[in-house]
């Protein structure tokens, strides 16, 4: 009777495995995805560098024409958005600053509140809210308008008029997602404050108003307000660089203009998360 | 040699030796071996098949696009070496009509479109060029369509909203891409007759002609109008004189531009 080869133990098999050489597709797959990251962010700069270049040489240039389109940049990005904010801020308020409260309260830590809402609402969680919210609502718009107008012919007419496109496509929009996120940012903490409290005082925690505001007015340093300014102003820049590289970079098929806004979306969260983590490093040396 | 030459006689647009390049695809060359100049008062008709090469061939005369090879002069002077702010002062000496509807602006007026290159440069308010804009859009008879949103109007009608951008702001060459095409024949006298008037010199230009040169895929329209003939074939240009000349080329491509 012939023997029956030994079954190889999990342990040989796992060796087996790690000696095996890398698939060469999948090799392949990584070194394509790092170089078009690489193309990417070396894109993006230029066109950050470019348009931060016009914005500072040209911000007087037409303003008749120009500041006209920041004004419905803002009104756009800014005061139509703000029932959305107010609602988010409304949300926030009560899912995390009245509970934080309560049960610090509970645990007889109160007096931490004001710093845990500073750092988490002023610090975080607002800016991140609302450039996010921004993003959603107007930047997809961005990348959709830009690219169909690139598809179209526009953007080279334009040029044939002699009228710069980033100077008359982009400024206006990078101006004023910067001033819209900065300002909805101060609503929705304003409204996640109040409303937070709101919050408190229905689960009947014994914590008067003067005391909460208090707390958090006497944990806000000057550097917070200056910081959340650039921070918010810094996710503005971020968004409308990249919805507007995306729309006007290359000339899209209509069929492209989806997986661009697809690509515009992710691409402005990682911004936005690094930059993040950038701000997080200078907070912790404050 | 230098080309800055402002004499009477010094072209306006020069191509020298000049490969053109695909829009689409910078590294595909259409055209070989441009060489041709645009001299003031001209009036230019460049026959071509479709995919010859009309649009970028004016697109690289216009200063939008370099050449792949070879020199390129906007009034006698290299675009490569010219300040941005003498670049967009050129752009407003050439108006450009693209094809197919004229790129205009969907989302805002004819008034609104024509009104933005003077609003841009001269940095006024669109109530300040309220008369200008006036004036173009009956010279185009644009009037009654003013307020209608640019892209709600068909084909012919966007055209002439395109002419009346690029002649809002009195330029010196006007460069048409491919004007005619699909276009009935009273729109089709009509364009001719305005742009003959336009380069015998119409009060709106002060009387000054304006040197004009229209691409087009269709050279009968033209023969009896344009002054100066050229073609676009197999990748190269062939330039066929005057109207005479013209008459008794026997380029073969001729033909095709010439019959049905």
């Amino acid at each position: 009777m012939e023997k029956e080869p030994a079954k190889p133990s999990s342990a040989s098999l796992l060796q087996d495995a790690l000696a095996l050489p890398l698939p060469q597709s999948y090799l392949n797959f990584v070194g394509r995805q790092s170089f078009r990251l690489l193309q990417t962010i070396q894109g993006v700069g230029a066109f950050a560098l470019i348009t931060l270049g016009v914005t500072f040489t040209k911000f007087n240039t037409a303003w008749r024409v120009t500041h006209p389109l920041i004004r419905a940049e803002i009104e756009r990005a800014g005061v139509r958005l703000l029932p959305g904010v107010l609602f988010l801020g409304i949300a926030l308020g009560l899912v995390i600053v009245g509970q934080t409260v309560s049960l610090l309260t509970k645990i007889g830590a109160e007096q931490y509140a004001g710093s845990v809402m500073v750092t988490v609402l002023v610090r975080e969680l607002g800016p991140l809210a609302a450039a996010l919210l921004v993003m959603a609502r107007v930047g997809t718009a961005i990348v959709i308008e830009l690219g169909l107008s690139r598809a179209q012919g526009e953007v080279e007419a334009l040029e044939a008029l002699g009228i710069d496109p980033v100077h008359y496509l982009v400024m206006p929009r990078v101006i004023g997602l910067a001033a819209a996120i900065f300002s909805l940012t101060v609503y929705l903490i304003i409204t996640a404050v109040v409303s937070g409290y709101l919050f408190v005082f229905l689960q009947d925690v014994p914590l008067l108003p003067a005391a909460y505001f208090n707390q958090i007015a006497q944990a806000l340093v000057w550097q917070d307000f200056l910081l959340l300014g650039l921070k918010t102003v810094t996710y503005g820049t971020i968004i409308a660089v990249v919805t507007c590289y995306h729309g006007l970079a290359q000339r899209l098929r209509l069929e492209e203009v989806s997986d661009a806004t697809t690509a515009a979306v992710s691409q402005c969260v990682v911004g936005c998360v690094f930059a993040d983590a950038l701000f997080i490093l200078v907070y912790l040396l404050m | 040699m230098s080309t800055a030459d402002s004499s009477p006689a010094a072209p306006l647009l020069e191509l020298v030796e000049a490969d053109i390049a695909s829009a689409g695809n910078l590294e595909l060359t259409l055209i070989r071996g441009v060489s041709w100049r645009l001299l003031p008062g001209e009036y230019w008709a460049v026959g071509g098949l479709q995919w010859s090469g009309k649009s970028d061939w004016l697109a690289t005369v216009a200063g939008l696009q370099r050449p792949a090879a070879g020199k390129q002069f906007l009034f006698g002077e290299s675009p490569e070496v010219l300040r941005q702010s003498d670049l967009v002062v050129d752009r407003q000496r050439i108006g450009l009509v693209f094809e197919n509807g004229g790129r205009l602006f969907g989302q805002m007026s004819v008034r609104q479109n024509v009104a933005l290159p003077l609003c841009y440069h001269q940095n006024c308010p669109p109530e300040d060029t309220r008369e200008a804009v006036a004036t173009v859009l009956a010279l185009t008879g644009l009037t009654e369509l003013a307020d209608e949103p640019a892209s709600q109007l068909n084909r012919s009608w966007r055209q002439r909203a395109a002419l009346a951008r690029a002649l809002v702001l009195r330029p010196e060459v006007l460069l048409l891409d491919n004007p005619l095409a699909g276009l009935d024949p009273r729109q089709v006298r009509w364009w001719l007759d305005l742009l003959g008037a336009l380069n015998a010199g119409h009060p709106w230009l002060a009387g000054k002609p304006l040197t004009l040169v229209a691409t087009t895929d269709d050279l009968r329209p033209w023969r009896t109008r344009a002054h100066q003939f050229a073609l676009l074939q197999s990748g190269r240009w062939c330039s066929l004189g005057g109207r005479a000349e013209m008459a008794a080329h026997t380029e073969p491509a001729l033909e095709d531009l010439m019959t049905l």
